[in-house]
C-alpha cells in the first residue's frame, strides 16, 4: 500500500499537479489525488516524511530534470512540478523539524533596491523550494539594510540577489559590503543572477558564485552543499 | 478531405478597386492595339474564327500571325472558364480544391531547374588552436538527375507544408532524351509522392503517353477526370505579347483532353515589360487573358489557372530577380487580379537570388513568402528549396523553407478572440493578480500541447553556435528514412509495359532507383 502511495506521488509530482483540481500533462488524471492530497495520505498511512521526500518526490523531480534536459518538458513543467514539490515540502516541514531531520538549507532571495523585475527571482524561488531549499522570498527593491536584517535573524546558508537593469547591479556591490561591514560575509554565500550580471561581474564583486537560471542555481547549491 | 491550404481571412492588397479596372481596360486595350503575334497557325485560325482581327504578317522568317483580341470574346472567355479547379492526387486526402474567389493558399514547389545542390559538412580546425575543430556547411553543384528528382519527390511527399509537387529538378542522365523525358519525369514524380503533380511537357508527341499513365494510375480515363492526379503548365505566352508556336500547340492539345492547365506568362520588368508597376501588370494580365481566352476557345470550360510569375531585371546583369522587392509586389498584384476575374493564381514566391543558402537566401525567400502568401494567391508555386533566381535546386533549402511556410501558417491563424475566451482570460488575471508571486505561468501548461503556442525554431542550436544547417541536414535524413508509397506493383508492371521509354531503374519491383 505504501509503495503504491508513493508511487502515485511520484507520479505526480512528474504531472506537475500540486493539488486534484491541476491538470497534468496526462489530462485523463484530472479528478483524481494531486501532490498535497496524496502527501496527506501517505502520511496517514505512517509513512515517514523522509520516505515521502526520498523516495517520491526527489526521485520524481530527478525524472522531471531529465524530461526537461530532453526537452520533452519546459519550463512551466519544472515549475509546476516544483510548485507541487513545494507544497508538501510546507506540510512536511514541521514534522521534519519535530524529528531533527536537516534541510538543505535556508535560501533568502531578493531584488536588488530600485529593482523591480521579479520573473526571475520567482521562477529560481519556485525551482529552489522544489529541490527541498527552505526558501524566505524577501521580495523586490529591497534595501541593503532589509537584507542584512534577514541575514542576521533567519540565517540563511544562502542569500540570492537579482537584478534585471544596469543601473541598479552596482546594489549587488554594495549589499556585499554592507553585510561585510556587519560581519555577515563569512557567514552566508552570495549568489547573483539576473540580465544584467555575469560571471565576470559576480568576481568583480566578491560573490560566491553567477547563476544563470534556476536549475543553475540548483547545481550550484547542491554542489555547495557536497562541499 | 483534401487538403486544408491557408485560408487569409484578410487578403493584402495593393491595389484599390479602381486600379483594378484600370488595369483591366489596359490589358483589353493592349490586347486590342497592338495585339499579339502568334506563330502557331492553328492557333491564329481558332481566333479568326471566333471574332478575332487576324492579318498574316508579312516579310517574317517564320510563319506569324498578329492577332486583335476584342474585348467581348475575353468576357466570354472569362465567363466559361471554372472558378474552382481541382487538382487531383493518388492520395485523395491530398486533392487541392481551388476557389477563384476564395483566398485559400496552397504551397506548391518547383520549378526546374537544371543543377542540383549537394550538402557536406566538412571538419576544419582552428590555424591558432588545432584542437579546435568546427563542421562548415560545403554546398556542391551538380547536374540533376532522375535519381535527384524521385528523391526529391519522396522529401517533398514528408514535408508538411507541401500540398502538391512541381517537378524540382531537370533530369539530365545520359539515357535522357528529348522522347523520354516527358514520362519519366512524371513517373519519377508520381511514383515518389501521393500529392498533385504538375509538370511542363517537353515534347508534345509525349502528352498521349503522360495522360495513358495517369490514367493507369487513376484507374481509367473517368477516373482521371475525376481525380485529376496530373495537371500542366504551359508558358504559351512570350513576352512582350507573342503566341510561341510548340508551347501554343501543346497548351491546346491539353485543353482538348481537358486536364487542369496553367496558362503562365513570365515578364520581366525592364527588359520584356516596362519596368513600371503599372506596365508589367497590364502586360502580364493582357497576356495570361489572351491565353485563358485561347483555351476556352478551344475547349470552353477547360480548367484553368491564371499563371503569373513577373519578376523584375537585375540592373547589373539584366537576368531576373526574384529576391527583389518589387517582384513580390507584382506577384501581389497578379493574385488581386486573379480574384477580379474570379480564377484560381498560380503565383510565385520564395525564390532567391543568391546561389547557396544562407542569410540573403532566408531573408529573400521569407520576406516574399510572408507577403505574397498574405496577398491569397491559390496555388503559391512557392519554390521549396529554389536558388540562384531559379536555377538551382537544394533540398536541405526545401527542409528550411516548409519549417518557415509552418510558421507562417501559425502567424495567419484567426485571432480567437470572443466573448467566452475574455470571460476566462478576465477570470484568469484576477485570480494571478490576487496571488503573491503574480505570474501566470501555470496557466500556460493547459494550451502548451495542444498546438495554440507556436514551437521554437526547430533547427535552434545549443547555446552561441548556429546549427541551423546541421539540424536541418539531420532532419533531411529522417525524411528520406521514412517510407514512401509507391504505385502497386501490378500497376507499375502496366504502366511499364504500355508506355513506353521508362527507364527500367524506376521500376522498383525490379530493379533500383
Amino acid at each position: 500500500m505504501s509503495e503504491e502511495i508513493l508511487e502515485k506521488l511520484k507520479e505526480n509530482v512528474i504531472q506537475g499537479r500540486k493539488t486534484g483540481d491541476d491538470m497534468g500533462v496526462d489530462e485523463s488524471l484530472s479528478g483524481t489525488p494531486g501532490v498535497l492530497e496524496l502527501t496527506e495520505s501517505a502520511l496517514s498511512e505512517d509513512i515517514s516524511p523522509e520516505s515521502i521526500i526520498t523516495k517520491a518526490l526527489t526521485p520524481g523531480m530527478e525524472i522531471v530534470g531529465e524530461k526537461y534536459s530532453k526537452k520533452e518538458y519546459f519550463i512551466p513543467d519544472m515549475l509546476a512540478s516544483a510548485e507541487a514539490v513545494g507544497a508538501a515540502m510546507d506540510v512536511l516541514k514541521p514534522l521534519l523539524e519535530k524529528s531533527n531531520v536537516e534541510t538543505k538549507g535556508k535560501f533568502a532571495i531578493a531584488t536588488v533596491k530600485g529593482d523591480i523585475h521579479d520573473i526571475g527571482k520567482n521562477i529560481v524561488a519556485i525551482l529552489l523550494k522544489g529541490a527541498a531549499y527552505e526558501v524566505i522570498d524577501i521580495g523586490i527593491d529591497v534595501p541593503e539594510d532589509k537584507i542584512v536584517d534577514v541575514v542576521r535573524q533567519e540565517k540563511p546558508g544562502y542569500l540570492g540577489l537579482s537584478a534585471m537593469l544596469t543601473t541598479t547591479m552596482t546594489e549587488m556591490k554594495t549589499i556585499i559590503e554592507t553585510l561585510k561591514e556587519n560581519n555577515l560575509r563569512d557567514k552566508v554565500k552570495v549568489f547573483i543572477g539576473g540580465a544584467a550580471v555575469s560571471e565576470e561581474y559576480a568576481r568583480q564583486i566578491g560573490a560566491d558564485a553567477f547563476c544563470a537560471d534556476g536549475f543553475e542555481a540548483i547545481k550550484t547549491l547542491d554542489n555547495f552543499q557536497a562541499t | 478531405m483534401p487538403r486544408e491550404g491557408i485560408l487569409i481571412e484578410k487578403p493584402l492588397e495593393r491595389l484599390s478597386p479602381k486600379q483594378v479596372q484600370q488595369i483591366h481596360d489596359a490589358s483589353i486595350d493592349i490586347l486590342n492595339d497592338p495585339g499579339l503575334l502568334c506563330f502557331n497557325e492553328n492557333a491564329a485560325e481558332i481566333f479568326q474564327g471566333s471574332g478575332a482581327v487576324v492579318s498574316k504578317v508579312s516579310g517574317s522568317n517564320t510563319p506569324c500571325w498578329h492577332i486583335k483580341i476584342p474585348g467581348k470574346l475575353v468576357s466570354s472567355a472569362l465567363k466559361s472558364a471554372p472558378s474552382t479547379v481541382t487538382l487531383g492526387a493518388r492520395n485523395p486526402e491530398n486533392t487541392i480544391i481551388m476557389k477563384g474567389d476564395e483566398p485559400r493558399v496552397f504551397f506548391i514547389t518547383g520549378s526546374e531547374t537544371n543543377i542540383w545542390l549537394d550538402v557536406d559538412f566538412p571538419t576544419y580546425a582552428s590555424k591558432t588552436d588545432p584542437n579546435k575543430e568546427t563542421k562548415i556547411p560545403e554546398f556542391k553543384p551538380r547536374r540533376g538527375t532522375v535519381a535527384d528528382l524521385c528523391d526529391s519527390a519522396h522529401v517533398c511527399e514528408h514535408l508538411e507544408m507541401v500540398d502538391g509537387y512541381i517537378r524540382t529538378v531537370n533530369i539530365q542522365d545520359n539515357d535522357i532524351d528529348v522522347d523520354n523525358k516527358d514520362v519519366n519525369k512524371y513517373f519519377a514524380s508520381l511514383n515518389n509522392t501521393t500529392k498533385h503533380v504538375m509538370s511542363g511537357l517537353t515534347n508534345l508527341k509525349q502528352l498521349d503517353n503522360v495522360v495513358k499513365m495517369a490514367e493507369i494510375i487513376a484507374g481509367g480515363r473517368d477516373n482521371l477526370k475525376k481525380n485529376p492526379l496530373t495537371s500542366f503548365i504551359t508558358c504559351l505566352v512570350k513576352s512582350p505579347l507573342q503566341f510561341v508556336d510548340d508551347t501554343t500547340e501543346t497548351f491546346m492539345e491539353v485543353c482538348k483532353r481537358g486536364l487542369p492547365i496553367v496558362v503562365s506568362s513570365s515578364p520581366q520588368a525592364g527588359t520584356s515589360a516596362p519596368i513600371k508597376e503599372a506596365g508589367i501588370i497590364a502586360q502580364i494580365n493582357a497576356e495570361v487573358l489572351a491565353g485563358i481566352t485561347l483555351g476556352q476557345l478551344v475547349n470552353k470550360g477547360t480548367p484553368v489557372l491564371y499563371g503569373t510569375v513577373p519578376v523584375r531585371a537585375r540592373m547589373d546583369t539584366l537576368g531576373d530577380s526574384y529576391g527583389s522587392v518589387e517582384t513580390s509586389q507584382y506577384n501581389i498584384d497578379c493574385a488581386q487580379m486573379a480574384r477580379f476575374y474570379n480564377l484560381p493564381n498560380y503565383s510565385t514566391s520564395g525564390v532567391c537570388d543568391t546561389k547557396i543558402p544562407g542569410q540573403q537566401s532566408s531573408i529573400e525567400r521569407l520576406f516574399s513568402n510572408v507577403l505574397v502568401t498574405l496577398s491569397g494567391p491559390q496555388f503559391l508555386h512557392c519554390a521549396f528549396g529554389l536558388l540562384d533566381c531559379n536555377s538551382v535546386f537544394c533540398l536541405l533549402q526545401a527542409v528550411l523553407d516548409d519549417a518557415h511556410f509552418k510558421m507562417i501558417k501559425f502567424f495567419l491563424k484567426s485571432p480567437g478572440i470572443n466573448e467566452q475566451e475574455l470571460e476566462t482570460v478576465k477570470k484568469q488575471i484576477r485570480d494571478v493578480v490576487a496571488t503573491p508571486q503574480k505570474m501566470f505561468i501555470n496557466y500556460i501548461r493547459s494550451v502548451m500541447r495542444t498546438g495554440e503556442i507556436s514551437p521554437p525554431y526547430p533547427f535552434e542550436g545549443e547555446g552561441d553556435s548556429d546549427d541551423v544547417f546541421a539540424l536541418a541536414s539531420q532532419r533531411l535524413q529522417e525524411l528520406r528514412d521514412k517510407p514512401v508509397e509507391h504505385i502497386d506493383k501490378a500497376t507499375t508492371a502496366r504502366i511499364f509495359r504500355e508506355i513506353p521509354g521508362l527507364l527500367p531503374r524506376l521500376n522498383i519491383y525490379e530493379g533500383k532507383q
